[in-house]
């Protein structure tokens, strides 16, 4: 992890030594196509600029965690829940291996298969194109299963404890066409076309063994993972995650994100090194919001607009003070402190898709949030939360999935699933 | 209802892969000796040669008249093999072709419409690379089962033609989707026509400026939105019959290649795809999946008469396609009902989870069915 890490923080400016360590892996995934034969001698749309590394650099795709978790929150999302429409165990299989090289592929900055042109005429481009001329964006592509995936291949008895149905909370509305997903895959990069582009290829290849259930665009990143960067802020105004895990804190990575050798029950060994993910689509009431006055608004989170220092504080990083914060503030009910602890890594991006029809924002959070366990992290804060935040009178969740996220792909051998489907059948 | 002239590109390209090497330097390399000079006047259009060889030819267009011209080299059947359009006086230009052996016309278009002024022009020989017997085989089994279709169409067409002429509108509106199915499972063919689709088959949203509609959809609307059919109804039937029968006869003279059929199958599963899936095809009769099997039992037609040359080159392709046919086929027959005129549930009856699942399985068809016509050609 700690490569990982190093190799996708870059800053403007000279090549810095981490940007050069993920070109090197670049390279070296390019050197390996070279060897499997005269392929690489055609390929195209390899779009390879090493001068434009310090900027838009690649996040290494190997690792013993998945990337796209503790790496520093990129710009954009596009996150895609999939159903599984194939029964043929191996040919799933072979799709997770075909995703897999694929995704190793993109995040490097590369196109898929044999590029984008300069192919058979008669045969439409293994890549879609949109991709070329791009940088490699920080692109991380990071897969999990959801609990109706453990319904398929047999694969009943993998089905970790920890990975739980969510419960139905209070103020719960979901959509059918937004919930659930046998598989997930979330795509982030800082480039929007560059995501966009990693999740329309990954679908074209799953077209008969998978197909989207439905997906969601995130236009800009409403947490950090880098505590010493500016807080972004969310729909509502005001910064958000500030108290979130950062992608350098090994041990609260290690507490509270990743799943412990010793912490797995029965049926999910295979899940060491991986985490669970919670998404919910939780549509805000941007209107109403707006008609709010400044202090309900700064009373229902808690902090102060401007800095974001929390109530009675001067700075945004201040411990906060919970008793001084209305009973019913989010920040308080949401705070680690009123609930024994629980902590979880928030990876969430805002969201507009257009109108509703009424004339009204259809726009809110795309709550991500990774952790160690679904029933020691999201759900007893959410039961909290659901019970009594101020909150809740402007927004509503709308959509809803959880997933358990295998680990890291180890090296160029390995592939999305390994641990999973090897555990009892022994594929390669 | 979809753009012209796609299978005549492809038919091109492909004979252009074959020959790609000597085309590049015949191109780069050609003497104004070996290329046609042609002369467009505002009356006249002069060619320098009436006879070439087959392969590459050049055409040195030069406008000697005093509007803008358009110069087109066209099948015998009036398809176009290669253009240019607006050519402005006094200027010139040259325009490159791949033909085969065969008869064609030059013509030029002073003022770019009309039927302008003609010159023959007769490509001899065989430099045309010989295709395995195989691939000739499927193209003219295909071409005996496209004629086929649209013989069966025509007396179809004819009962419906023949019901709204009578005014009886619950007979035409049984003899609608039956009368469309010979048309809809060899589309891409009517459709390399270029002009017979937009008269038979447009929908109202695809209408151009100042253009009539007609066809199969403007009667629709009348039976099912209007619910009465006049003079003007009547007229439109005539009409499409004539213009179907026309079809009936070019059906034959179509020019079709192994290529064009696979990217003929892909473009049916198109046609799924953007118009039946969305219930946009039928939108007044809500037949759509009448039109959807047809398209699907046109495009695995096509495919059979492929596969033995596809399976040879890419076995894991046929397998696939295999599956993804038999897949799509079953799920169709679920919406079979024997209630309904055409066979099919009315489309507006087919819930939203049920178009998802329509939707994916013809996704999970079409991706493998783009690669069919390389696997074809390899």
């Amino acid at each position: 992890m700690t490569e990982v890490q190093e190799s996708e923080v870059q800053q403007s400016g000279a090549p810095s030594r981490r940007s050069l360590i993920g070109w090197g892996g670049a390279g070296l995934a390019l050197g390996a196509v070279a060897a499997g034969g005269a392929v690489a001698m055609t390929r195209v749309g390899e779009d390879v600029d090493p001068a434009g590394a310090d900027t838009g650099a690649a996040v290494a795709f190997h690792g013993a965690n998945q990337a796209g978790i503790a790496t520093p929150v990129q710009d954009r999302l596009h996150f895609a829940a999939f159903d599984v429409k194939t029964d043929d165990r191996a040919e799933f299989v072979q799709m997770l291996k075909d995703w897999t090289a694929a995704a190793r592929r993109m995040t490097g900055g590369h196109a898929v298969g044999d590029g984008a042109y300069g192919g058979l005429a008669e045969a439409p481009p293994d890549d879609t194109g949109e991709a070329l001329g791009l940088k490699p964006s920080r692109l991380t592509l990071t897969i999990g299963f959801g609990p109706s995936f453990f319904e398929k291949f047999g694969l009943e008895d993998s089905r970790p404890e920890a990975l739980v149905d969510l419960p139905q909370f209070p103020g719960d509305n979901f959509d059918k066409s937004r919930t659930g997903g046998d598989l997930c895959v979330q795509a982030c990069a800082d480039d929007p076309q560059v995501a966009v582009h990693a999740i329309r290829n990954l679908a074209r290849i799953g077209f008969g063994k998978v197909a989207i259930r439905w997906s969601q665009l995130g236009f800009g990143k409403t947490s950090s993972t880098t505590p010493g960067a500016q807080t972004p802020r969310n729909l509502m105004g005001f910064k958000d995650g500030t108290r979130n895990i950062a992608g350098t804190e090994t041990d609260r990575l290690k507490k509270y994100v990743w799943v412990d050798e010793g912490d797995v029950g029965k049926n999910s060994a295979w899940m060491t090194g991986g985490s669970y993910l919670v998404a919910r689509r939780i549509r805000m009431n941007i209107e109403t919001w707006d008609r709010t006055s400044l202090q309900e608004q700064e009373d229902v989170f808690g902090r102060d607009k401007g800095e974001g220092a929390p109530v009675g504080k001067a700075k945004e990083h201040d411990a906060p003070f919970l008793k001084a914060m209305k009973p019913d503030a989010h920040v308080r009910l949401a705070h680690p402190d009123s609930n024994a602890g629980v902590t979880i890594l928030r990876r969430g991006y805002s969201f507009t898709d257009g109108t509703d029809g009424l004339g009204r924002l259809d726009a809110g959070l795309f709550f991500l949030a990774y952790q160690r366990d679904v029933r020691k992290g999201f759900i007893p804060l959410q039961r909290r939360l659901s019970a009594t935040d101020a909150l809740n009178e402007y927004i509503q969740h709308v959509g809803s999935a959880v997933f358990a996220v295998p680990p890291g792909v180890r090296d160029k051998d390995d592939w999305w699933g390994s641990t999973l489907f090897s555990k009892d059948a022994k594929e390669s | 209802m979809r753009a012209v002239r796609l299978p005549v590109v492809t038919a091109v390209a492909a004979a252009a892969a074959l020959t790609a090497v000597t085309a590049c330097t015949a191109k780069s390399d050609a003497k104004d000796g070996d290329a046609i000079q042609v002369t467009a006047a505002d009356s006249k259009c002069t060619t320098s040669t009436k006879s070439i060889p087959a392969g590459q030819v050049t055409l040195k267009i030069e406008n000697t008249g005093s509007k803008a011209t358009e110069v087109e080299i066209l099948f015998p059947d009036d398809r176009i093999v290669s253009e240019k359009e607006n050519i402005g006086p006094g200027t010139k230009y040259t325009l490159t072709a791949e033909v085969k052996a065969g008869s064609y016309e030059i013509a030029c278009r002073p003022g770019m419409k009309g039927h302008g002024v003609r010159q023959k022009l007769t490509v001899t020989g065989g430099s045309v690379a010989k295709r395995d017997p195989k691939l000739d085989a499927a193209v003219a089994a295909y071409r005996e089962y496209a004629q086929n279709e649209a013989d069966a169409t025509i007396p179809k067409v004819e009962t419906f033609v023949n019901a709204i002429k009578a005014g009886d509108l619950t007979a035409a509106k049984n003899a609608y989707a039956p009368s469309r199915v010979g048309w809809e499972t060899t589309e891409p063919i009517a459709e390399s026509f270029g002009d017979i689709d937009p008269k038979t088959d447009t929908r109202v949203n695809d209408l151009e400026k100042g253009q009539k509609w007609t066809g199969w959809h403007a009667l629709e609307k009348a039976l099912w939105v209007d619910k009465k059919v006049g003079t003007e109804q009547k007229a439109l039937a005539d009409e499409l019959l004539t213009d179907l029968k026309d079809w009936q006869k070019r059906v034959g003279k179509a020019e079709i290649t192994p290529t064009s059929m696979a990217n003929g199958a892909k473009e049916l599963l198109d046609e799924v795809a953007t118009g039946k899936v969305t219930g946009e095809e039928d939108r007044y009769s809500h037949t759509d999946l009448s039109d959807f099997k047809a398209n699907v039992d046109g495009a695995e037609k096509a495919y059979e008469l492929l596969k033995p040359v596809a399976q040879k080159n890419d076995a894991a392709l046929t397998t696939e396609l295999d599956k993804q046919f038999a897949a799509i086929d079953t799920l169709l027959d679920k919406y079979r009902s024997t209630s309904t005129s055409d066979g099919f549930v009315s489309y507006d009856k087919v819930t939203k989870d049920q178009r998802k699942e329509l939707s994916d399985a013809v996704n999970a068809l079409a991706e493998p069915l783009s690669k069919l016509a390389a696997a074809v050609v390899k």
